[in-house]
């Protein structure tokens, strides 16, 4: 009897098993359709887009809307292509993404290792931080830049990024470390090491996880900002968000959708890459803060 | 002036007062343990010593030198965690020297120094291993070896082997043991198990609610508990608190009390100031190893009486029987040899060795001093 049971009960988990997979299968595909859109079209010449048929693959294999949305393309009044937008992205999301990282864990350690009185405050301040819309801060922000003389430069931009993403960085980090057991700071401290040997030595190497997920949170969210980079770091000091934009506003004869599609895939290219090198270790390290490794 | 002294020493988070004055001086080579329950102090205590909790007012001094507010790297003391707390990212060699490398020791020495902890603690072969992957035991060495490694002044241990298995705890507690008889160390030591508290010493501090209850040799401890928490607190299992009344009968104090029928039991005190007590109620405490069938009694006892009860459930534990009955109206324990002829339900003539019953006022529940 106990045999039939269970073999149900294997029957109906099938069923259910290829009815979640059926399911699942049907949203992948539908999130994947903008990308096959966008993929096919920029490899097809304009006449064939004009014709109509989006869906359709392209009977004429060309990268020519690639080369010219990379190299050629006017971008405002320039004929630059996307090129040193490119750049500018990369030198704004790189530096914010680190220094970002570096005060994250660092904040984190302080927090988790280090309490001092207010602390929780403090932390409840810096979460709040989190919550408060970019549009509240943009001309406070434009004022301080301006003070400060970094007005339409990308190390202003940086600065945006990193005030911005400190407080996220900062949860990530002492989340995690506090579950990292207090007594082997406690043994660090007997063995002589100091507050920053302590870092160095003892939290940082066991941070991984948790490095991994910050960057690609933090480079996901500065590299596709929009607002701060059309705000701050307008012409030739713009991210390539704000480029791409411009390419697709540069109104000069046809609409050339070929070239668009392909400078939308260029602008996502680096979070796609970041995704792919390293989500695996995304999903684990957001695992590794809740569950007590 | 001790090696160790902890003189007067509170500790406060806040208002509320966590450690009262406490009072321990440590000799060169001793081997202290800080025993009581859960929450009564004993981790604070040691991590006041260690310098990783501040002290409130008092002193505490190594060497005669006065550490407060030393930083604890600079006590020259080392410290065993009951979570190991071995840096999981360094191999085992790394661990136990990143102490040296950190006070600028040069690596040569490093690797001497090394090299003989770890050949003392057999554990070379594991000297590049991570810590993932040593078993509970294996972890337990290189923490020990970490501490070692240092030769500091007092070693400091806290609840090191509550996360070993019983067996591994028994073995474990042995080679602590026997690396103290080698090595002549310092040892404040801090358990909540009472039998390691026992085996290890060469002094005990029984803690209770933020006070030392009792301050002595195991002995001391076991023999002539200072009160009622000491008493119930330290051996297994434990003793045997009576509530009864002392009556002078052929003008020798008695304690006079009912069996498991509720007939009168009269039991011969032997502690002779007890007469003042006559008329008035005592607490007497028996250990279970007192009250035994007659041929396991204490030979060189000057004062064994006889007691006839009715046993309630008799427990074989390998090397002894158990037997329950009730005396006074309460469970008591009566520990037998192996093979003593006892079932339950039968009565059974006990020996009871009253030499060594210790008396106990009800009131201030301190023990009446002979
Ligand atoms: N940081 C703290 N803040 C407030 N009370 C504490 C703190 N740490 C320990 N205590 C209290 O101090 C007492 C002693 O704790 P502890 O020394 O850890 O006990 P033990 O090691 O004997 O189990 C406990 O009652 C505990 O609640
Ligand atoms: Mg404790």
């Amino acid at each position: 009897m106990s045999a039939a049971t269970q073999e149900t009960a294997i029957r109906t988990g099938r069923i259910a098993r290829t009815f979640i997979y059926v399911v699942l299968l049907v949203f992948a595909l539908f999130y994947l359709l903008p990308f096959f859109v966008m993929l096919v079209n920029s490899v097809k010449p304009l006449s064939e887009i004009t014709e109509g048929n989006m869906m359709a693959l392209p009977k004429e294999l060309t990268f020519a809307p690639w080369a010219s949305a990379w190299s050629t393309a006017q971008i405002g009044v320039e004929p630059t292509g996307l090129r040193p937008y490119f750049l500018n992205s990369l030198f704004m999301v790189v530096p914010a993404v680190l220094i970002c990282t570096a005060l994250g864990a660092l904040n984190g350690y302080v927090l988790t290792k280090w309490r001092f009185r207010g602390d929780t405050l403090l932390f409840g301040l810096m979460l709040f931080s989190c919550f408060i819309p970019f549009q509240i801060v943009l001309i406070p922000m434009a004022r301080m830049l301006g003070i400060m003389g970094l007005a339409g430069s990308t190390a202003g931009l940086v600065l945006v990024h990193v005030v911005y993403g400190i407080g996220f960085s900062t949860l990530y980090f002492r989340n995690y470390y506090s579950a990292f057991p207090t007594e082997l700071v406690r043994a660090a401290m007997i063995d002589g090491a100091g507050f920053f040997q302590i870092f160095w030595r003892i939290m940082v190497p066991v941070s991984g996880p948790i490095t991994v997920v910050c960057v690609i949170w933090l480079f996901t969210n500065i590299w596709n900002d929009f607002l701060f980079g059309a705000s701050f770091a307008s012409g030739s000091k713009a991210p390539m968000t704000v480029a791409l934009n411009n390419l697709v506003q540069s109104s000069t004869g046809v609409k050339e959708y070929n070239v668009h599609f392909a400078g939308a895939i260029l602008a996502a290219l680096p979070t796609l890459l970041v995704y792919i090198v390293a989500g695996r270790y995304f999903v684990r390290g957001l695992m590794a803060g809740s569950v007590k490794g | 002036m001790g090696f160790l002294d902890i003189s007067n020493v509170t500790k406060s988070y806040g208002n509320t007062e966590v450690l009262h004055h406490v009072d321990i001086s440590v000799e060169e080579g001793e081997f202290l343990v800080l025993v009581g329950p859960s929450g009564c102090g004993k981790s604070t205590l040691l991590n006041m010593i260690a310098g990783l909790e501040s002290i409130t007012s008092g002193d505490v001094s190594i060497k005669g030198r006065v550490v407060n507010g030393v930083h604890p790297s600079k006590r020259n003391i080392a410290m065993v965690f009951q979570s190991y707390a071995l840096y999981p990212n360094m191999t085992v060699g790394q661990n136990m020297t990143f102490g040296l490398e950190m006070h600028g020791v040069p690596k040569p020495e490093r690797d001497k120094a090394l090299a003989d902890v770890a050949a003392l603690l057999q554990i070379t072969p594991l000297l590049d291993r991570k810590p993932g992957q040593l078993s509970g035991g294996q972890r337990q060495r290189v923490a020990m070896g970490r501490a070692l490694v240092r030769n500091p002044d007092v070693f400091l241990f806290d609840e090191p082997l509550s996360n070993l298995d019983a067996k591994l705890r028994v073995d474990m507690r042995t080679e602590i043991k026997k690396l103290h008889e080698k090595l002549k160390t310092t040892i404040v030591y801090v358990t909540h198990d009472q039998i390691e508290a026992m085996t290890l010493s060469t002094r005990i501090a029984v803690m209770y609610n933020g006070y030392v209850q009792q301050l002595g040799t195991p002995k001391e401890i076991y023999d002539t508990p200072t009160n009622l928490f000491v008493a119930g607190f330290m051996g297994s299992p434990s003793m045997n608190l009576l509530p009864v009344e002392v009556a002078m009968i052929d003008g020798a104090p008695h304690a006079v009390t009912t069996d498991a029928d509720g007939a009168p039991l009269h039991l011969r005190l032997h502690q002779q100031n007890l007469s003042e007590w006559a008329g008035r109620k005592i607490i007497l405490g028996i250990r279970p190893e007192a009250i035994t069938d007659p041929e396991g009694a204490d030979r060189a006892s000057s004062c064994i009486i006889p007691m006839t009860n009715r046993v309630s459930v008799t427990e074989p534990a390998g090397s002894d029987t158990f037997a329950t009955m009730t005396l006074a109206g309460q469970d008591s324990i009566a520990r037998m040899r192996a093979d003593a002829s006892v079932g339950p339900g039968e009565m059974f003539e006990f020996a009871i060795n009253m030499e060594k019953a210790v008396a106990f006022d009800p009131e201030t529940e301190r023990r009446i001093v002979p």
